[in-house]
């Protein structure tokens, strides 16, 4: 486990870029200026980059030639994507793959 | 104060059925990181985003060095960011009240004031005030409820982790559907693959996101010019 004052800090850095990304917009165009176009442009394109490259963050771990090679994080991955786009319901697709995900790895594998 | 409140209770329901399980399930996954309820306390108070806290938590469980964490933050929540330039009108004239509510524009809060019509009767800055407020303590309660369930009950939680992949996979869905051009969805996929390749998983991250941000910024103009939906 990471030490007291570790997280601490992590914590704060945390709380502190959260708080300034939401002030910033504020911060810089309060005043009637309009937001430069690649601004714009990255509020278009950055969001689903980042959502990918978040879940190869979430997998960085799992070793696809050893342990259980990778399966049940695939299996439950394409539960949740399929699930998603037949219900779209997010806390649905979230709870069940989560649920199975568990009983996978504390009973099968 | 209280009149308000409870007036605008009924309009933030549905940010309370969206964040107790939400903010349950992180504090279960922080417990499990070793971490007791009042460290979800101050988090849910302090941070108040959800993804932000899925990522705190990873980033808690590894030790990760503050650089990965500012970075990662910053570019989660850079959605954050639109929510406030396209709050300004709204926000204007609201007083002191508005530094509160710039730091409590969350994804649902953001969404519900631009769904719901201020109830007639009611100053907008008492509105935005009262969800605002409402939303981010039911994300507390959530969060600490979580937390206090995973650190008294004796089950096991293995792999409730992976909430915050189905979560981000479940994101990627919607990206999918809600943009034409998937090649920045495409690329967030490549890049980091190959970066984790090379580099291995402790120090993949910040390169993958840095030739991502300047892959995308390098074909401005090509994928669109920006303000339009791609």
């Amino acid at each position: 486990m990471t030490g007291f004052t570790q997280s601490l800090v992590i914590v704060i850095a945390c709380a502190l870029t959260t708080v300034a990304v939401r002030y910033l917009p504020f911060i810089l165009f309060d005043h009637g200026k309009e937001p430069p176009k690649w601004i714009k442009y990255l509020g278009d394109v950055l969001p689903p980059a980042i959502m990918s490259v978040l879940v190869i963050y979430c997998l960085r771990n799992v070793n696809l030639l050893a342990g259980s090679h990778g399966i049940p994080e695939l299996l439950c991955i394409a539960v949740a994507v399929l699930l998603h786009l037949w219900k779209r319901n997010v806390l649905l697709s979230i709870c069940v793959s989560t649920v199975l995900y568990m009983i996978l790895v504390q009973t099968v594998f | 104060m209280l009149d308000i409140l409870k007036k605008s209770l009924k309009h933030s329901l549905p940010v309370f059925f969206g964040y107790i399980p939400l903010g349950f399930a992180f504090g279960i996954m922080l417990s499990e990181a070793g971490y007791n309820p009042v460290w979800a306390f101050f988090m849910a108070i302090f941070i108040f985003a959800g993804t932000g806290q899925f990522l705190a938590v990873e980033f808690l469980a590894a030790g990760a060095n503050l650089g990965q964490v500012i970075l990662l933050t910053f570019l989660i929540n850079f959605r954050h960011f639109f929510y406030g330039l396209s709050m300004i009108p709204k926000y204007k004239g609201t007083g002191i009240r508005k530094l509160y509510l710039m730091f409590g524009l969350t994804d649902e809060t953001y969404a519900l004031l631009n769904t719901t019509e201020v109830p007639s009767g009611m100053k907008k800055e008492d509105f935005y005030f009262a969800i605002t407020l409402l939303n981010h303590i039911y994300w507390i309660m959530g969060c600490v409820l979580g937390a206090t369930v995973g650190s008294l009950v004796n089950i096991n939680f293995e792999g409730i982790d992976f909430v915050m992949t189905a979560l981000f996979a479940v994101l990627v869905v919607e990206q999918w559907k809600t943009h034409k051009n998937h090649f920045p969805a495409i690329l967030g996929f490549c890049v980091p693959i190959a970066a984790l390749l090379i580099l291995g998983p402790d120090n993949f991250l910040i390169p993958a996101l840095i030739v991502v941000s300047v892959v995308l910024l390098c074909l401005q103009g090509k994928l669109g010019k920006g303000g339009d939906r791609l």
